[in-house]
């Protein structure tokens, strides 16, 4: 036993040697991530701002400028534009120049004051469709906002009618009361970066044994398949912990994301959770010959994981068989058990479903990886 | 089976596919002895020598190394042997005492068997002043002294090497020779393949392959009477054209 302890730490001293003595691996290791960590949590935000809004107002009365006005005083809405025809109109939303388009119809005042009731018409360049529809949802606020008895007409491009209820709703956000999208994002990328550095790093640093010759010489010891495996993978290990480490404190630091729930915890699943991706990295490298096949494969399945991760888009909205397809995602649980632990302060039972299935996904992977590792061929 | 034979080969095949790369080869070597293999290009030696050290699986046949057969005991022969390949292959970018501790580390040497070493191995290479620099900066010459020495950090039975000279200058070619001589006097059982035909004099026996199989195997001097000519050179010559 002593002596498998003894050839795994000459293999961990021998790779932490040649990992900071690669002076371009360094900087990939630990400012790339930093670099991204920071501008991808500013920069990757789900709210809709500075909808430019244009307006044909044939009324031309006190009620009609009043309404306008609301819009103006929106913080959501910028670039008021008067069109005196729809067809101008039409042609600016077409140039991309307008997405958001009111439409106020004559004897609108009048008709709104003798039937206390009213149409508008909106049009909304529906292109992006997440933004439009949280456009809508602005509009039709500040339109009942205005008056309740209004109602919205959409016209063109989507269906969806807008029905003007009375009932008003007062939302509640818990666990991120401000809607502050750096606090939902923020530990989401921390995943991200995580899981692609010690991916890529565990994915290629086989292969390139493979490539410079020094595998084969490897194979001709009496070392065994696990020792060699886990003398490769732990320095990674350690390289994602410190990732974990150095992204908790800028997320402190530098976007001040509440960190409510136990930081043993987040370190407990993250030390799990790495197992999983330095076995699929390790598993990945044993079927291919050269690093740029290693990366290719590997950036398939970061892609897929990424946008399957349900950190950009929720997975409760992709079609059951794609939900299905999550299951087998490791970036998902990670992604949920960071933003648990981290901003509602899940306890060890309340992750412990992501946690098990973790350990599983962890344990089959490296066997997969181990068995899939021949020393003979 | 005599003790002294340590390698012992039967009717060994290795076919990739339709292609037969080596064709039920047979072959003893003996404690001790320095046993040249060689061939052209292409002959199918590296798939051989890839089968005796154990990181290739014969197709069919019989081989024993060290008294382990290939096919069941792979691990255990890979205890009892050292293997210098054609590509060099320790790493660049560990220093050359860091390469000897890695090598010495995984075949299971102790920390101080390690020291003792490494002490030995660098003061006989004459490698002192550059202990501590990267390999990877050395010349070619010295590379593959040191990779030699250190394929035999665990005192293996036998030593397999894949053309260990190939593109080095005549004086350390000269050096490097002087070393398997200094192995086998030790007892250590050195399986080497070249291109060179002066080497191939060095050797106690040489076998030629010729398209996957043996086709001589003897003494350089009695192949020499054999083919009634006057060197190695003109031994390979006569085979290898067929």
């Amino acid at each position: 036993m002593g002596n498998v302890m003894k050839t795994i730490l000459y293999i961990i001293q021998k790779e932490f040697k040649q990992i900071f003595r690669n002076k371009g691996m360094l900087p990939i290791i630990f400012v790339m991530p930093i670099l991204q960590l920071v501008i991808l949590s500013n920069a990757a935000t789900f709210e809709v701002k500075n909808i430019k809004f244009g307006f044909i107002d044939k009324d031309h009365t006190s009620t009609s400028r009043a309404l306008v006005e609301k819009f103006n005083a929106s913080t959501y809405f910028d670039v008021l534009t008067d069109f005196s025809s729809e067809a101008l109109a039409s042609a600016s939303m077409l140039k991309g120049e307008v997405d958001v388009l009111l439409n106020i119809p004559q004897y609108f005042e009048r008709d709104f004051q003798k039937d206390k009731y009213n149409t508008l018409g909106v049009t909304i360049n529906a292109i992006d469709g997440a933004a439009a529809g949280l456009e809508n949802v602005y509009i039709t606020q500040i339109v009942q906002r205005f008056n309740q008895n209004l109602k919205v007409d959409l016209m063109q491009i989507t269906d969806q009618q807008v029905q003007a209820i009375n009932i008003e709703t007062i939302p509640l956000f818990w666990y991120n009361e401000t809607l502050n999208y750096k606090t939902f994002m923020v530990p989401g990328i921390l995943v991200l970066l995580v899981t692609m550095i010690t991916l890529f790093l565990s994915g290629m640093n086989i292969v390139r044994e493979k490539e410079i010759g020094t595998l084969e010489q490897i194979n001709v010891t009496p070392i065994k398949k696990s020792q060699f495996i886990i003398g490769k993978l732990f320095p990674f290990w350690v390289i994602g912990m410190g990732l974990l480490t150095v992204g908790l404190i800028l997320a402190k630091v530098i976007f001040n994301v509440p960190m409510i729930g136990s930081l043993p915890l987040m370190y407990l699943y993250t030390s799990v959770y790495i197992l999983v991706v330095l076995g699929i990295g390790l598993f990945i490298s044993n079927f291919v010959d050269t690093q740029q096949q290693a990366m290719f494969i590997s950036w398939f399945f970061m892609v897929i994981f990424i946008l399957m991760s349900g950190l950009f888009t929720p997975i409760e909205s992709m079609p059951k068989w794609a939900q299905t397809i999550t299951e087998f995602n490791p970036i998902k649980y990670f992604v949920e058990v960071m933003r648990m632990v981290m901003l509602k302060g899940s306890r060890f039972n309340d992750i412990l479903p992501q946690l098990s299935k973790t350990a599983l996904y962890a344990f089959v992977m490296n066997g997969l990886a181990v068995w899939s590792y021949k020393k003979t061929d | 089976m005599s003790i002294h034979n340590v390698i012992q080969v039967e009717g060994l095949t290795k076919k990739f596919g339709d292609f037969t790369a080596v064709n039920a080869i047979s072959f003893k070597v003996e404690k001790g002895e320095i046993f040249g293999f060689l061939g052209a290009n292409g002959a199918g030696k590296t798939t051989a020598m890839k089968m005796l050290i154990g990181i290739s699986i014969p197709s069919s046949g019989k081989a024993t190394v060290a008294g382990f057969d290939v096919f069941t005991h792979a691990e255990s022969i890979k205890k009892s042997i050292g293997y210098m390949s054609q590509k060099f292959a320790l790493y660049d970018d560990l220093t050359v005492k860091e390469n000897i501790t890695f090598f010495g580390g995984i075949y299971g040497l102790s920390r101080k068997r390690i020291r003792q070493k490494s002490a030995v191995l660098i003061e006989e290479l004459g490698l002192e002043k550059v202990a501590n620099k990267l390999v990877g900066a050395l010349p070619l010459g010295w590379k593959q002294k040191l990779s030699f020495s250190v394929s035999m950090i665990h005192d293996p039975k036998i030593v397999f090497l894949d053309e260990p000279t190939g593109g080095v200058d005549p004086i350390t070619r000269r050096q490097f020779w002087e070393m398997i001589y200094k192995a086998a006097n030790q007892g250590i059982t050195v399986f080497v393949t070249t291109h060179y035909m002066d080497e191939a004099e060095y050797c106690d026996r040489v076998s030629i392959m010729v398209n996957g199989k043996i086709e001589a195997l003897d003494t350089p001097k009695k192949l020499k009477e054999q083919f009634k000519v006057a060197n190695m050179n003109d031994v390979f010559l006569k085979l290898a054209r067929g």
